[in-house]
């Protein structure tokens, strides 16, 4: 593996991949060293492990109710007990992070080229087509997320698809104000000025020239907003609004569950927790990315 | 003359704003697959009914058309009727925000006397103990969800150790008895001189508040901290420390008075941000605010009231996002 490193390492790269790589490799030393941010990237793992594995992992089927087996503690047989309706809990927390983690990406894969699109052009073009874009993105600032997400939900239907488009429409504008500033920082630079020299057009200068830098910062942004998604999604589903029963959803167990915290407090406490920690995590790491791939936000 | 068009700039864009999101829920509004018409007249209205109704609610009318007519009542103030209570939905608004405004001022001023004092100390020794302590409370701070953080206080100080009263603004003792003024429950209690209700009133705030603080502390003094370790970075520092000034002198009057303008922008938005912390809350708390207004208008599809709630939350949002900036442009010399 030595040699691995020291071509990783190596002062003198003799090809451009060479180059890309030994700068990922030296993010990646950097980073390791933050101990908070490798705990959140563990965990985030170990959710995504999770998720996949959920039907090897689960104990139980997390569907099948057993009223003899209502409210159980944590035995031998159900580890952390079950819930309201003899369900196993550890089984439910195991496909909730499926649940979580599947809103979690249908929601970046929509919203992050949809802000990246509408910030690099808009800062690109300038005029009235930035002042345009902008008062839209305003627009959808203006109004607290959740809120927003909560008209939008009402005015579909209540459900998984639902929550994630309301979330989606809400979580776009920051991603768009990002990709604006790096843009416009990016716009006078003289390799633009090059590239639109060579007869470059405004859309190839945008795809080629400045998405690729806005990246960094983008990706930063995606592992912070993570953490707010996931409370998001999460309040959705608790306020009856998100995912519906009996789907294994950490907020809609909590709001299904939420009459017994005075006898069985596990029940809702356990997912109230896989929620915080899953939120963490992806504080945690976008924290300790942040530091390495965007320096200048501090 | 330069502020004279500043301020015109500023406020010309929030009517652009507050235009956009006229229009958007407009737009929730229209796209609902419940008839406002049935919500009004109920399921078994005679056709001719609903057909009337239909007219005088100008639903045939092109969708321009009927925008128009929306912001017409609009600047009228008129909201249109909540199905559920019967009232108009203005009037609603009207007797829900007090109790809302109640429980996020006092959030923010808790969240401020903790948040600041502990940014700028953690600032004043980056990288301790102290330091990264800091940064764990704020992190957790903002991974928390905010309903699961007010059911675990319900369950320690109410249901363990019985320490904190129910939930809800009061108890059901003092209902009616403390004449409604301000709709603040502290405030009116202090107005009326009755100790036992503001007791009574205070201690059902607690909670409540102190769930909401949480939300922002973390917030303001992740950027005290920030301003602050830009602000100790400045030769006018080096200066002040050469010139033998004590630390703290330093810490709280040259560093600390350089970020005081920043934080007044940032106090302003996460008071605004607290709107969003307190529909959350009030759910868990039985809270009569706007956001419990909202959730049980939500739940019963009563439309009016829930889009009537969401604009009023969002021009306060805006408003507050404008002072914000104001305030900037009024109190940094460097921006006049």
């Amino acid at each position: 593996m030595t040699t691995m490193r020291d071509w990783l390492l190596s002062d003198a790269p003799v090809s451009r991949r060479q180059a890309a790589w030994a700068r990922r490799y030296r993010g990646w030393l950097l980073f390791r060293r933050n101990a908070l941010a490798m705990l959140g990237l563990g965990i985030i793992l170990v959710l995504i492990l999770g998720a996949v594995f959920a039907p090897l992992l689960a104990p139980a089927d997390p569907d099948t109710p057993d009223l003899a087996m209502r409210l159980a503690r944590p035995s031998a047989l159900h580890w952390l007990g079950t819930d309201e309706l003899g369900r196993d809990l550890l089984a439910r927390l195991v496909y909730g992070a499926r649940v979580t983690l599947g809103m979690v990406i249908c929601v970046v894969i929509i919203v992050a080229p949809l802000g990246l699109v509408v910030g690099s052009v808009a800062g690109y073009a300038g005029g009235w087509l930035d002042r345009v874009l902008m008062r839209v993105t305003d627009v959808f600032l203006a109004v607290p997320q959740l809120i927003l997400a909560l008209a939008f939900v009402a005015a579909l239907k209540p459900g998984i698809a639902s929550a994630i488009i309301a979330i989606a429409l809400t979580a776009w504008p920051p991603y768009a104000r990002q990709a604006r500033a790096d843009t416009l920082r990016i716009r006078n630079s003289d390799f633009i000025a090059a590239a639109r020299l060579t007869g470059a057009s405004a859309p190839r200068i945008i795809l080629r020239q400045v998405i690729p830098l806005c990246l960094s910062s983008m990706i930063v942004r995606m592992t912070l907003s993570m953490s707010g998604i996931i409370l998001t999604a999460a309040g959705l589903g608790f306020l009856g609004m998100g995912a519906q029963p009996p789907t294994p959803e950490w907020g809609t167990m909590i709001a299904t569950s939420r009459a017994f915290i005075l006898s069985q407090w596990w029940v809702p406490a356990l997912p109230g927790i896989a929620i915080f920690v899953a939120s963490l995590a992806f504080n945690l790491f976008g924290d300790g990315l942040r530091d390495v791939l965007d320096p200048r936000q501090g | 003359m330069r502020r004279v068009k500043a301020i015109l700039a500023t406020l010309g864009s929030v009517a652009v704003t507050v235009f956009g999101l006229a229009l958007v829920t407009f737009l929730i509004g229209r796209v609902v697959p419940i008839d406002p018409t049935i919500a009004i007249v109920g399921d078994h209205a005679p056709p001719d009914v609903i057909a009337r109704v239909r007219l005088e609610l100008g639903l045939n009318q092109p969708l321009p058309v009927q925008f128009l007519i929306y912001l017409k009542h609009l600047f009228a103030g008129d909201l249109g009727h909540s199905v559920m209570t019967g009232h108009p939905v203005t009037e609603d608004i009207a007797r829900y925000f007090p109790a809302t405004v109640e429980l996020a001022t006092t959030a923010i001023i808790v969240a401020m006397l903790l948040g600041i004092p502990l940014g700028v100390l953690a600032a004043s020794r980056p990288g301790t103990w102290f330091d990264q302590w800091v940064r764990i409370v704020t992190l957790a701070g903002q991974s928390v969800p905010v309903f699961v953080l007010g059911l675990i206080l319900l369950l320690v100080f109410y249901g363990k150790l019985g320490w904190a009263p129910g939930t809800g603004q009061q108890n059901v003792l003092y209902d009616g008895m403390v004449p409604r003024i301000t709709g603040m429950l502290v405030v009116d209690a202090l107005l009326d001189h009755d100790g036992e209700a503001l007791w009574d009133a205070l201690s059902h705030l607690a909670l409540p508040a102190i769930v909401l603080a949480y939300f922002s502390l973390s917030t303001i003094t992740r950027m005290t901290r920030a301003f602050m370790l830009d602000a100790l970075s400045g030769e006018y520092i080096i200066t002040a420390r050469a010139k033998g000034l004590s630390g703290a002198r330093i810490l709280w009057r040259h560093a600390f008075g350089n970020i005081a303008v920043p934080l007044i922008t940032v106090l302003a938005l996460a008071y605004a941000g607290l709107l969003e912390g307190a529909v959350m809350t009030e759910v868990i708390f039985s809270w009569p605010g706007i956001g419990q207004y909202l959730t049980v208008s939500l739940l019963n599809a009563d439309m009016n009231a829930v889009l009537g709630a969401t604009l009023v939350i969002g021009c306060v949002y805006i408003a507050l996002n404008m002072l914000a900036d104001v305030a900037y442009r009024l109190f940094d010399p460097r921006v006049r």
